[in-house]
């Protein structure tokens, strides 16, 4: 597929439910060196006002990325292209334990630039009672063949 | 953990700095965490094959730790209501004990009425800047 500006719009299917456990949750928190009670003891994020324990704000990425890899592949794109240019997040609440989300993902905008591509996607991610969660835009530069 | 109130920030207060090395076993397990096993991460021939000087740390690791400043400073994590950031430069981790430091230092912009703090987070590796307008915004009760 051309990578051009005739994809902005283009937008995937909405993802399957992703599950928030509360492991996964330990070992993101783990992985980024966080201590942070609320992350791991849901006694804590019970007493912070959260009805279980929450995740750490760039987890939310974690979610959005499946998606925007499902939209990168459908365009073509090999992930060894990929470099991470710049990301936005906008949590409208924290993620946390038990949420079932739903991610969908478009292209937002398409620019080239000194033989690459810059390819803008934005995603948005639900819970089952479609309230928004959090909202994500980043930029991949899609690095040019040879 | 304390929680911070609107009434105890000032516009220009620096928050830091918080010193954190970047490992090979960093790289590794946060590959495992988040699904994200882009080879550049972890493997040398790959790295170079790219057109990199050696291994580079996921861009998203950056920007959690940077969070972290943020997040443990407001002393409630679900504060943060917006995160942006630009990667700006690589994060190059060598294969040896120490790794690569960060070194992360934020800095109050601007305290709205409203209870929402705007904070801009510088982040070094190796004298040099890895992130770019990086930016958090937190909402704080008064």
């Amino acid at each position: 597929m051309v990578l051009d500006a005739s994809l902005v719009g283009y937008t995937t299917a909405t993802s399957a439910p992703y599950e928030v456990g509360r492991e996964k949750i330990r070992e993101f928190a783990e992985a980024i060196g966080d201590d942070d009670p609320t992350y791991r003891d849901p006694a804590a994020a019970r007493a912070a006002g959260y009805p279980d324990v929450i995740a750490p704000p760039t987890f939310g990425v974690v979610v959005t990325w499946l998606a925007t890899s499902a939209l990168v592949a459908d365009l073509g794109v090999a992930p060894s292209r990929l470099v991470h240019g710049d990301q936005r997040l906008e949590l409208h609440r924290p993620v946390r334990a038990g949420d079932e989300l739903v991610t969908t993902a478009c292209v937002e905008r398409v620019r080239a630039l000194a033989g690459n591509i810059l390819l803008g996607v934005r995603c948005e991610v639900v819970d089952t009672r479609r309230e928004p969660v959090l909202t994500t835009s980043a930029t991949l530069v899609v690095r040019g063949e040879g | 953990m304390v929680l911070r109130r609107l009434a105890d920030v000032t516009e220009g207060e620096v928050i830091g700095p918080f010193a954190v090395p970047v490992r090979r076993t960093d790289l590794v397990r946060y590959a495992g965490a988040s699904g994200d096993f882009n080879p550049i991460h972890w493997n040398q021939r790959v790295a170079r094959a790219a057109g990199l000087p050696d291994v580079i740390a996921h861009g998203m690791l950056t920007m959690a730790l940077a969070g972290r400043l943020v997040t443990s400073w407001a002393g409630d994590p679900g504060a943060l209501s917006s995160y942006d950031v630009r990667f700006s430069r690589p994060v190059v981790v060598p294969d040896d004990e120490a790794g690569a430091e960060l070194e992360i230092v934020g800095r109050v912009r601007a305290v709205r009425a409203d209870g929402t703090v705007e904070v801009a987070l510088t982040v070094r590796s190796g004298g040099t800047s890895v992130l770019g307008k990086a930016t958090a915004v937190v909402n704080l009760a008064s």
